[in-house]
């Protein structure tokens, strides 16, 4: 076996100019995944980025690996095909709100129930960017934009509720730019086996500005994020506060005050079951601090293995497929 | 090779030679008549008869027993002559209940043979079927040579000993019935008796049962005095080679492992559940031992995305469905041909539109293969002509989709999918591989660069170093696969890519003519209207007609030759079951005044209809 130069972030950067709009939280999420991937120790040619469509699926052309932008949508249904006839090759499937979660929302749930073995980064700024400032399926009630002058009157989906009901094995949160967190989770999603699916907060700065602002602004982000870490108590707040459970119910508590001390809090655990990790993801602004980090990471079969199985287990018991044999089975006649 | 025909039934009854007769099985869907006419024909083929079968069942829930709706048939034709439809009008039919009377009596031959399963013909069934008064009593069936067995009560009576339940021995009442028209017609019983004991292998009663009602209905026929005469239908003299029977689906699911095997690559199919088409999908789950992966996707969309995933990794894809699934396909094969990428569609088209008739054969998906996408989107369309066509025709699909780079559709259609007929087994070793080159060198490599003859692009599998690409849906640099918007490219693309196509043409071997080179009509036929169009040509050449016929396999692009072949005749027509889909693209290709015969009814054409219309133009 010949062994393999360590790649760089710049083996990663196509000859492509990325063509996001200045200001794009796409372009920090593109650098983290160049500077991420070298670590993996897989070869570049290995590497296969698909899309669908919108501003996030654009992030293939300016991968120097091998990509395909295809189309509204359908990108986790495609990777699926590539993943089980080439379980070789490492898949990630970059997509948007709308992409995921409207037009394609069912690929990307029967994705998950299946744990395709695909890495699945949903870019999440609350809007359609590409057609120009539509309410998309994350919006909230009531947002105002082109398509929804009076308001959007319909509820928006919390995708990582989304990806635990269709029993994501991985499913975690991050955002645009803490290059730090950010490279810790995409490091985490490259190594689980299984559907790998991290909710990434971008900010699209020209058709809705700010729509992370109060959990993602330096000045807020202590206080508005809890930063899930496996085996450890909920705190936030510099360890101030933390989440306590009530029954069903979390509720913020401070350290110190009422008789709370660190054994009252909340200790994540990410093997534990969905709907636990349900009633984390249900955590948000503006009564509880948004949870970022690993919500939920557990082994279930991965689908192109049980796939490999049954192939092998065919040959196994029938042997190779003997085309010849396939013709002449069952009754057959001569005439001479 | 198996049982030789049994002389015909032992005896004093008479034998009478017949040529050729076509029987309907008709009954509850409960009833087993498709398992019934399934072994007669096997039991035929056996015989060394040519055959053709088409089996006509309701809609996939089961229907209230006993009702209309509820009806189940299957018709053979067979005879010591080439066979090429299962025949215009049955020369017997069997009727299980009232129902199956009612329905299917209206199809039966002026005078023709009827066998009638008198213990079902109670009042609430004749009720459920809508008879006022009893037909058996009431003299409507007069006209015809009416056969009356009580086969529920026989079957019961066969069958009391046997330790079954009560609805155990009704569902046996379909072999006794077999028993008896195997006997009629002189076959063996032992091909479904092999059948019976695999079938049933870990249920001895059922087996058990089973046999002896299949033994009781054939030793009924002998000692019963109820038939006279019985019929023997003589070989047929056939190519000789080895021989099996195969329907249409069967045919297609295997030409993909061929296909598969004979491209040396591995082979994946994406499809989702769909009538008439699921079959191909369950025969091939069936076969993982070929290193053959089936994907049943979440949805028809996913079933061709997947497909071209798989095709982008280097893979033998192809996708199978009908009518509305291929509809929700479309845009992902747009994709396909955009990227250039290999995939095989294959259309068991079923009558529409929208949901349409989905057990109902059609052929008017031509068009919505031909255009059926946004922009300017040519994919190689060819169709297949009978049941066992289907296994060559899906060879050459994949042929031609490695060749040129390029989405290729195939279409079949519910009436060859379903019917069964003898197929000389081709010889696996002379079937010529399928070529497919992957590029690996990295020097001056441009993912739109073409081959000068075929004008593919390389095909290159992730994995290869130093190859590294991306490739989309958004309009490409003719060399270099970037996004390009120039408009100047745009146009040399579409060119291209319509060029591409109309390239494969080079690959078509000549038009073959059944009939005189040139003369007063020329019928022109695509699909699963061979047989019948064939046999009504060649009846009316007997009579002396000068008319002519050929069948195209290639319909997007049409043969080279066509053209030329089109002025040589002072008419030419074009039956389809559709309301003219070929004959518009004949007129638009080549100035021509095509005729059109038109079915639309969810049946095949009877050849007594074509020899007729055909007929009226010369």
């Amino acid at each position: 076996m010949t062994t393999i130069a360590k790649l760089t972030k710049k083996d990663f950067q196509s000859d492509a100019d990325p063509r996001w709009c200045p200001g794009c939280g796409d372009y920090s999420i593109l650098a983290q995944v160049q500077t991420v991937l070298p670590e993996l120790g897989i070869p570049r040619e290995n590497f296969v980025f698909v899309s669908g469509i919108g501003c996030s699926s654009r992030f293939p052309y300016y991968m120097n690996t091998y990509g395909f932008h295809t189309i509204h949508g359908r990108a986790p249904a495609i990777a699926t095909g590539l993943k089980m006839s080439r379980p070789d090759l490492s898949v990630w499937v970059v997509t948007g709100d709308g992409d995921a979660l409207s037009i394609g929302g069912n690929h990307f749930i029967h994705m998950m129930r299946r744990n395709v073995d695909l890495k699945v980064l949903l870019f999440n700024n609350r809007i359609y960017g590409l057609t120009k400032g539509q309410y998309s399926p994350t919006s909230e009630l009531g947002k105002k934009t082109k398509s929804t002058p009076a308001g959007s009157i319909d509820a928006p989906f919390n995708p990582l509720h989304v990806a635990l009901g269709a029993n994501a094995s991985f499913v975690a949160r991050s955002y645009d730019v803490d290059p730090k967190h950010l490279q810790g989770v995409l490091l985490r999603a490259a190594k689980h086996k299984g559907t790998a699916f991290i909710e990434i907060m971008q900010n699209c700065n020209v058709f809705n500005d700010g729509a992370w602002e109060h959990i993602t602004d330096k000045s807020v982000k202590d206080d508005m994020q809890l930063r899930l870490e496996h085996g450890k108590p909920m705190l936030f707040a510099k360890g101030k506060k933390g989440i306590r459970l009530n029954g069903f119910t979390p509720e913020v508590v401070t350290l110190g005050e009422n008789g709370v001390t660190e054994k009252d809090i909340f200790v994540h655990d990410e093997k534990a079951a969905p709907s636990l990790a349900m009633l984390i993801a249900e955590l948000m602004a503006p009564h509880f601090p948004t949870p970022i980090g690993v919500f939920r990471a557990v082994d279930r079969p991965v689908h192109h293995e049980l796939d490999q199985a049954q192939l092998a287990a065919a040959r196994e018991k029938k042997g190779e497929g003997d085309l010849e044999k396939l013709l002449h089975s069952g009754d057959t006649w001569t005439i001479s | 090779m198996d049982t030789q025909p049994r002389p015909s039934a032992p005896g004093n009854k008479a034998v009478q030679e017949i040529p050729a007769v076509t029987i309907r099985f008709a009954g509850d869907s409960g009833d087993g008549m498709q398992l019934t006419g399934l072994e007669f024909t096997r039991a035929t083929a056996i015989a060394g008869n040519d055959l053709q079968t088409f089996p006509d069942y309701p809609a996939e829930i089961r229907a209230p027993a006993g009702t209309l709706p509820g009806v189940s048939g299957f018709q053979i034709h067979f005879s010591s002559e080439p066979v090429f439809t299962p025949g215009d009008q049955p020369d017997v039919l069997v009727a299980m209940n009232p129902a199956a009377l009612k329905t299917n009596l209206k199809d039966l031959v002026p005078g023709g043979t009827l066998i009638v399963n008198t213990g079902a013909f109670i009042d609430t069934n004749l009720q459920k079927a809508g008879y006022t008064s009893n037909p058996l009593t009431d003299g409507s069936l007069a006209s015809y040579k009416t056969h009356e067995v009580d086969i529920t009560r026989l079957t019961e009576l066969a069958l009391k000993d046997s330790g079954l339940n009560a609805k155990e021995i009704g569902r046996a009442k379909n072999m006794f019935a077999l028993g008896m028209m195997l006997w009629m017609y002189g076959r063996p019983t032992e091909p479904t008796m092999r059948y019976l004991k695999e079938k049933f292998a870990s249920k001895p009663d059922i087996l058990a049962g089973n046999e002896k009602a299949l033994q009781a209905g054939y030793n009924y026929g002998e000692t019963a005095e109820l038939f006279g005469v019985t019929y023997q239908v003589k070989r047929a003299a056939i190519t000789p080679g080895t021989y099996r029977n195969i329907t249409g689906n069967e045919a297609t699911a295997w030409g993909i492992l061929a296909a598969t095997k004979l491209s040396g690559l591995s082979g994946f199919l994406g499809s989702y559940p769909i009538t008439p088409a699921s079959d191909i999908l369950h025969e091939l789950s069936k076969h993982k031992h070929f290193g053959f992966t089936s994907f049943q996707a979440e949805d028809e969309i996913a079933a061709m995305c997947a497909a071209v995933g798989a095709a982008f990794g280097g893979t033998l894809a192809f996708t199978t469905s009908s009518g509305p699934g291929i509809a929700l396909k479309q845009e992902a094969i747009g994709l396909a041909l955009m990227t250039e990428l290999p995939v095989v569609i294959i259309n068991v088209q079923r009558g529409g539109p929208s949901t349409g008739l989905p057990t109902k054969t059609e052929q008017a998906d031509l068009l919505q293969a031909v255009y059926g996408r946004n922009g300017e989107s040519p994919v190689p369309v060819i169709a297949a002509s009978s049941p066992s066509d289907c296994f060559d025709a899906t060879i050459e699909a994949a042929r031609i989709a490695v060749k040129y780079m390029t989405p290729v559709f195939l279409l079949t259609d519910g009436y060859i999918a379903n019917g069964q007929e003898p197929w000389l087994i081709p010889d696996v070793k002379r079937l010529p591989p399928i070529e497919v080159r992957f590029r690996s060198d990295p020097n001056n490599f441009f993912v739109y660069q073409r081959d000068p003859k075929s004008l593919a692009r390389d095909w290159v599998r992730p994995g290869t170093p130093g190859l590294e690409h991306r490739i989309g849906g958004l309009e490409k640099d003719k060399l270099t696969g970037g996004v390009s918007y120039d408009p100047d490219n745009h146009d040399a693309m579409v060119r291209l890519r319509a060029e591409k196509v109309e390239r494969i043409a080079q690959d078509i071997p000549p038009t073959k003519l059944h009939g005189g080179d040139e003369g007063d009509v020329l019928v022109v036929g695509w699909g699963g209207t061979h047989g019948a169009i064939y046999t009504a040509v060649t009846q009316l050449r007997a009579r002396g007609k000068a008319v002519s016929s050929v069948h195209l396999r290639h319909l997007n692009p049409l043969p080279p030759d066509l053209g030329g072949i089109l002025k040589r005749f002072k008419t030419v027509v074009v039956p389809e079951l559709n309301l003219g889909q070929l004959q518009k693209i004949l007129r638009s290709t080549y100035l021509v005044d095509a005729k059109s015969i038109n079915k639309v009814q969810g049946k095949p054409f009877k050849v007594s209809e074509l020899v007729s219309r055909i007929g009226e133009l010369c």
